[in-house]
């Protein structure tokens, strides 16, 4: 899970990882009190789960609170478009306002999951405001890791060595100490999967400070961090996967024109990708899980089928726990609710597959039956161009 | 022979008093499985749909001999029924369970690098040796004794393969689900290594799908050490970067994990690449009749 700038920066705050003064506005008006109270020159930045904000005029300096104001009207309201969102721009609703900052050195750090070794790393740079991606590939070297022991976390003279390594010295050195102990006891306590502060700045009046914050989390622990989860912004996502998500189905929306319905993540991509060798292109990733019932499967074809570029569906399912009479009830309620006409291709195997079978032929569903996931892949592309 | 699991497996299914422990303990049964019952802490010295259950592990292990353990018990007591059951001196630790947070997974780890056992999963469909032991929640059924060994992060899409090898009659030394999280026990090169030294698995059958690197690893392992033909697919071609495929693992992060550079990796390692997933077992037949 993702949350906004403003959510980040009062989580590292809780955690005394210090950032610049500042408040959230949705309101110009808001932007301006939040302004005076700062007083100076302030920083208006746009709220959404996506980097490149600033080139594409989400971030705006102002030298006053009548400043603020008209930055926040430009900015709320707009629709951000960057490399990072969606083609037709994220809306943006919010507003940071806070304290510009002088900086004299710009910083990266971050922690997360170093998979390969099973346990969390702390990266470090001294080329902080471009994409670590961008650093990792043309300056290696210039990228200092620490790994926390998986048990006991991290030690201060890792923390030490790499303040020393990022050329902080003095005051500078102690803050930045201290606060990458605090940074990486926020991710553990919080169960990220990553807290990215770029950039870490160093001011001119000597200050270690966040000038910028992206924390995401463990989808698989929020059970246990409720404070984290009611951060939860849906508005940030397309709304077929929040509708999605409140039936424990895992859906993503994509471009294509062909919907798919499977069980399992792996089998689910391997469809997208046959039906992309077929010549079609997917548009959706839905896996219904291992054991759906048939209510769940009644929501995801729903849905699925709510997508208006979909013009034909590909339900592919290999059964093992998941019975095909279940996921033919589900179907066949699915349709009966909203009078779908959608051609659907069917290729399933398993427990009661012809029963399943049985019950989508006297259903009245325009189904088509496949053979194997080629067959399918080639028979539903085919419907999709509505060549039938 | 075959790997990790055989006719003298015996099993302890922990959560066996769940829908899905109770369910997936007789299903294994039924395979020919010896089950020797399950755990469930509070409900020890009753039986449960014809299983005796324990309190701890341990009990298991003294009073039946388990020497592998099945675990069914919700993500979060997980983790520790996983460090149990290494506790309890059982070698073999399967854990299905979906949705383990990582920090979790990450401490859990850690503790089984002090003890002797290897965990497969989490986040897997088991392991089987078929017409010995299944040991997981994989349709028993589709698969054939035979000398192809099939290794796996994802689960249905390692029925389909099993499908379709059984279909063209080549059947199956061990298939292993190593799991879709980002933290595993048991890795590629881990069962890559194990079959390598399996004399009856003749070829290795390998899936592997976006996020991480553990295909590269493998891809490393397979051009230093493996002299059996590895035919690989890697499912997430047409994957977004950025998104989770819904396994916690499949994930496009920084650029990094996408299927190309591991489909590359493999090519390079002298592994025959299937383009299709309705093309392996076909290619898994070409490369044993070439």
């Amino acid at each position: 899970m993702k949350i906004h700038e403003y959510q980040a920066k009062a989580l590292l705050r809780e955690f005394g990882v210090p950032v610049p003064a500042g408040d959230v506005a949705d309101t110009p008006a808001g932007a301006r009190a939040i302004a005076e109270r700062i007083g100076g020159r302030v920083v208006v930045k746009a709220q959404v789960h996506a980097g490149g904000r600033g080139k594409a005029g989400g971030i705006q300096l102002a030298d006053d609170p009548a400043g603020a104001e008209s930055a926040a009207r430009q900015i709320i309201g707009m629709r951000l478009k960057t490399p990072q969102t969606p083609p037709e721009g994220i809306e943006v609703r919010k507003v940071l306002v806070e304290a510009a900052s002088v900086v004299e050195r710009e910083l990266y750090l971050s922690v997360t999951l170093d998979r390969g070794r099973g346990t969390h790393v702390v990266m470090a740079s001294e080329a902080g405001g471009m994409e670590i991606e961008e650093v990792a590939a043309r300056t290696p070297e210039k990228i200092l890791r620490e790994w926390a022991h998986p048990a006991l976390g991290l030690q201060d003279f890792q923390a030490r060595r790499l303040a020393l390594g990022l050329g902080l010295a003095g005051e500078a050195f102690k803050q930045g100490t201290v606060l990458i102990r605090n940074l990486f006891r926020l991710y553990l306590a919080k169960d990220c999967s990553l807290a990215e502060i770029n950039p870490l700045v160093v001011t001119t009046d000597g200050r270690v400070l966040a000038l910028d914050a992206k924390l995401n989390f463990d989808d698989n622990a929020l059970y246990r961090q409720k404070d984290v989860a009611a951060l939860r912004d849906v508005h940030e996502e397309d709304p077929l996967d929040v509708e999605a998500s409140k039936f424990s189905l895992n859906y993503i929306k994509l471009d294509g024109n062909v919907g798919c319905m499977v069980n399992g993540a792996g089998l689910a991509m391997a469809t997208m990708d046959i039906v992309k060798q077929a010549g079609g292109e997917p548009a959706n990733f839905l896996d219904v899980g291992g054991s759906a019932s048939p209510e769940q499967i009644e929501n995801a074809f729903r849905i699925l089928s709510s997508d208006p570029s979909v013009k034909a569906a590909f339900i592919n399912v290999f059964g093992g726990i998941l019975r095909v009479d279940r996921l033919a009830e589900g179907i066949i309620r699915a349709v009966r609710k909203l009078g779908l006409t959608l051609p659907v291709v069917l290729r399933a195997e398993g427990t009661n597959v012809e029963i399943g079978k049985k019950m989508l032929a006297d259903s009245g569903l325009a189904l088509t039956m496949a053979d194997d996931m080629g067959d399918g892949a080639r028979k539903v592309v085919a419907l999709a161009r509505g060549s039938r | 022979m075959s790997i990790l699991v055989d006719k003298t497996t015996r099993v302890v299914v922990q959560g066996i008093t769940g829908r899905e422990g109770a369910f997936h303990a007789a299903r294994c049964k039924e395979y020919g499985t010896t089950v020797v019952g399950g755990v469930t802490p509070g409900k020890g010295g009753t039986t449960h749909e014809g299983f005796p259950v324990w309190n701890t592990v341990t009990e298991a292990v003294v009073a039946a001999g388990a020497n592998c353990a099945l675990i069914f018990v919700p993500p979060p007591a997980a983790a520790d029924a996983i460090m149990e059951a290494a506790a309890a001196g059982v070698p073999l630790v399967v854990c299905i369970t979906e949705g383990i947070p990582v920090n979790d997974m990450v401490r859990a780890r850690q503790y089984l690098a002090t003890t002797g056992s290897r965990l497969i999963g989490p986040n897997c469909p088991g392991i089987i040796t078929p017409g010995q032991a299944k040991i997981g929640i994989m349709p028993g059924h589709i698969h054939k004794p035979g000398a192809v060994g099939v290794v796996s992060r994802s689960g249905t899409l390692t029925y389909e393969v099993v499908g379709q090898l059984t279909s063209r009659g080549l059947g199956q030394s061990t298939c292993v689900g190593i799991g879709g999280d980002p933290v595993t026990g048991t890795s590629f090169v881990d069962v890559l290594a194990l079959f390598n030294t399996d004399p009856e698995t003749s070829a290795i059958m390998m899936i592997g799908e976006i996020g991480g690197a553990a295909e590269e690893e493998a891809a490393a392992y397979i051009e230093a050490h493996v002299k059996k033909p590895v035919i690989a697919f890697i499912c997430g071609q047409t994957a977004p970067p950025g998104r989770r495929m819904g396994h916690a693992g499949a994930i496009i992060a920084g650029g990094k994990g996408t299927a190309a550079e591991k489909m590359k990796a493999l090519q390079a390692a002298g592994a025959t690449l299937v383009r299709s997933p309705a093309d392996m077992g076909a290619t898994v037949a070409k490369v044993l009749a070439a």
